[in-house]
């Protein structure tokens, strides 16, 4: 399956629910969705179609925050990645596809404390990274966290 | 719970590799029966200071993130970039890129190999594995400069060529490694101890490394028939002939079938690029970095390494992601520990050669927090085992 096919295969069967297609060359493309289509769309291309999952990468630009799923197309070299912009600002959730694939299970942990995002549906939203006296709330991963200065003349 | 049940706290110095982190065993008895894990303890904030830096800096930060590693990150951060901007790299720069790629996976394997000795009870492959990993660290040197931390690769390019009179040196060092695998092949794969002890442990099936979408060697030993040389083509992989291995088994065993016999592969692909490569530029005028975003996958020695950038047309990313490898392989510990006897889980989890350190701390409580074993006591045990196999094999 060529990248066009993958595409038309997304395209086909969710119809107007992808947003947007981007085919940015012929071994990457990015599909802008609506957040409560992530489980459907995941499972599709995962299960259906057989695509590998990379990875998660959530985005924080300005005050928005979207995460991309990018899932690899192994026989053909194509990664295809699914963009869901958060549209909560105060309160960026999403539901989690921990059950379409176990591959998402310490993506969906970093997320939740580097940006706060609540991945509805996943149980086991534990730190992963951060240690555990780190403030609650704080997310160090957003623009509006600034990195303390460290002051050198002390210790 | 019942009171059969006791904790293994294991770290967070690892017993057996770099880096820490925390495992949390729960046996009844010998059985392992549940497992957990904290990661986070060697957590550096790459991500967040990539924000900070120059895209000419950035590459010098992802190499700094594995000493392993340091020509993986480095390739991939530049791929992503140039993935952004359209950079074409000249041809002999994608050989240089390549040669440094194979290096890199042969000096990984055979540590990982020196290292699963170590932990069976057999120190003379773990001696064996460090000492002839040495003429792959000599070539590194002639090749980038440095044995390590190799500062090589840049965006529409690579800083250093490789000389013409070099290359007899390179081959006769390359010739010496293969003589001593061929002997450390035998060595650990003729061993009716080590097929005792290591097949049908830890087993990892195709359907869960589907699921957990496992990468690289651990991939290919459950017979997952993936590598991003073939799958995704860069540097020269496309212009030579070479072979992706795989094994059926999913066992500790087969793991190591796949990186002892990937080292004839690289050592084959080191030649055949050395043999190939035209004269020409090694470095191109990258274009002015625009809005946009761009990804850059390549297969470090563990699998699949993911650089994922995101640019507004400032001189610094907007958003860098980077997975390594070991993030996908780590997770598939609960299909591979759980049911294993505690004297198998250093093994396994030393199988799918997770990136971390050889400080030592760890102790084996009981319910009551009561000191049973240390760190030591757990590697006695899984040597302890070999050698009692040993003993009903007959042999020495």
């Amino acid at each position: 399956m060529t990248i066009d096919g993958i595409l038309k295969s997304i395209n086909d069967r969710f119809g107007g629910r992808v947003l947007k297609t981007e085919k940015k060359s012929s071994r990457r493309a990015y599909l802008d969705i609506h957040p409560k289509d992530i489980v459907d769309m995941a499972r599709y291309v995962f299960k259906d179609l057989g695509l590998r999952f990379n990875i998660a990468s959530a985005v924080n630009d300005f005050d928005r925050i979207e995460i991309l799923y990018h899932f690899s197309y192994d026989q053909s070299g194509v990664i295809i990645s699914l963009r869901a912009m958060l549209s909560d600002k105060d309160n960026p959730r999403i539901d989690t596809i921990t059950h379409v694939t176990k591959a998402a299970w310490w993506i969906e942990r970093e997320i939740h404390e580097l940006f706060g995002v609540v991945f509805d549906g996943n149980e086991d939203l534990r730190r992963l990274l951060l240690p555990d006296d780190w403030p609650e709330g704080v997310y160090p991963m957003k623009k509006s966290f600034v990195v303390p200065k460290r002051d050198s003349r002390k210790s | 719970m019942s009171n059969n049940r006791s904790t293994i706290p294991i770290g967070p110095y690892h017993p057996l590799q770099e880096e820490p982190e925390f495992w949390k065993l729960i046996v009844e008895g010998e059985k392992v029966v549940d497992v957990d894990v904290r990661i986070g303890y060697n957590h550096r904030g790459i991500e967040k200071i990539s924000e900070s830096k120059s895209f000419d800096q950035s590459l010098f930060l992802v190499e700094r993130i594995c000493g392993i590693c340091s020509s993986s990150h480095p390739i991939a951060c530049a791929q992503a970039i140039e993935d952004i901007t359209g950079t074409e790299v000249p041809e002999r720069a994608l050989y240089i890129r390549t040669i440094s790629q194979e290096l890199e996976r042969l000096h990984s394997h055979m540590l990982w190999v020196g290292l699963a000795g170590h932990f069976l009870g057999y120190n003379t492959v773990f001696m064996w594995g460090w000492k002839y990993r040495e003429p792959i660290c000599d070539i590194m040197e002639t090749v980038t400069g440095n044995r390590q931390n190799y500062a090589m690769h840049k965006v529409g390019g690579v800083r250093r060529d490789i000389e013409k009179e070099h290359i007899p040196y390179i081959l006769t060092r390359l010739d010496e490694f293969l003589k001593h695998l061929d002997m450390l092949k035998g060595a650990v794969l003729d061993d009716p101890v080590l097929h005792a002890r290591l097949k049908g442990v830890g087993v990892l099936t195709k359907e869960a490394a589907l699921d957990y979408s496992a990468l690289g060697p651990t991939a290919r030993a459950s017979d997952v028939n993936i590598d991003v040389r073939r799958d995704h083509p860069y540097g020269v992989y496309d212009r030579l002939k070479w072979n992706v291995i795989t094994q059926k088994e999913g066992d500790v065993f087969a793991k190591a079938v796949v990186r002892i016999l990937e080292m004839y592969e690289s050592a084959s692909i080191i030649r055949q690029c050395l043999d190939k490569m035209p004269d020409g530029p090694i470095d191109s005028k990258p274009k002015d970095i625009s809005q946009g975003e761009g990804i850059g996958v390549i297969e470090a020695p563990r699998g699949e390494c993911f650089h994922y950038i995101k640019c507004d047309g400032t001189n610094s990313p907007v958003r860098h992601k980077i997975r390594a490898p070991t993030y996908m392989n780590f997770p598939t510990f609960r299909e591979t520990v759980i049911g294993e006897t505690v004297s198998d889980a250093t093994i396994i989890m030393a199988a799918i050669d997770p990136c971390y350190c050889c400080t030592e701390r760890m102790t084996v409580v009981d319910h009551k927090d009561k000191e049973l074993l240390k760190a030591q006591d757990l590697i006695r045990l899984s040597q302890e085992k070999t050698r009692k196999i040993k003993e009903e094999l007959g042999a020495r």
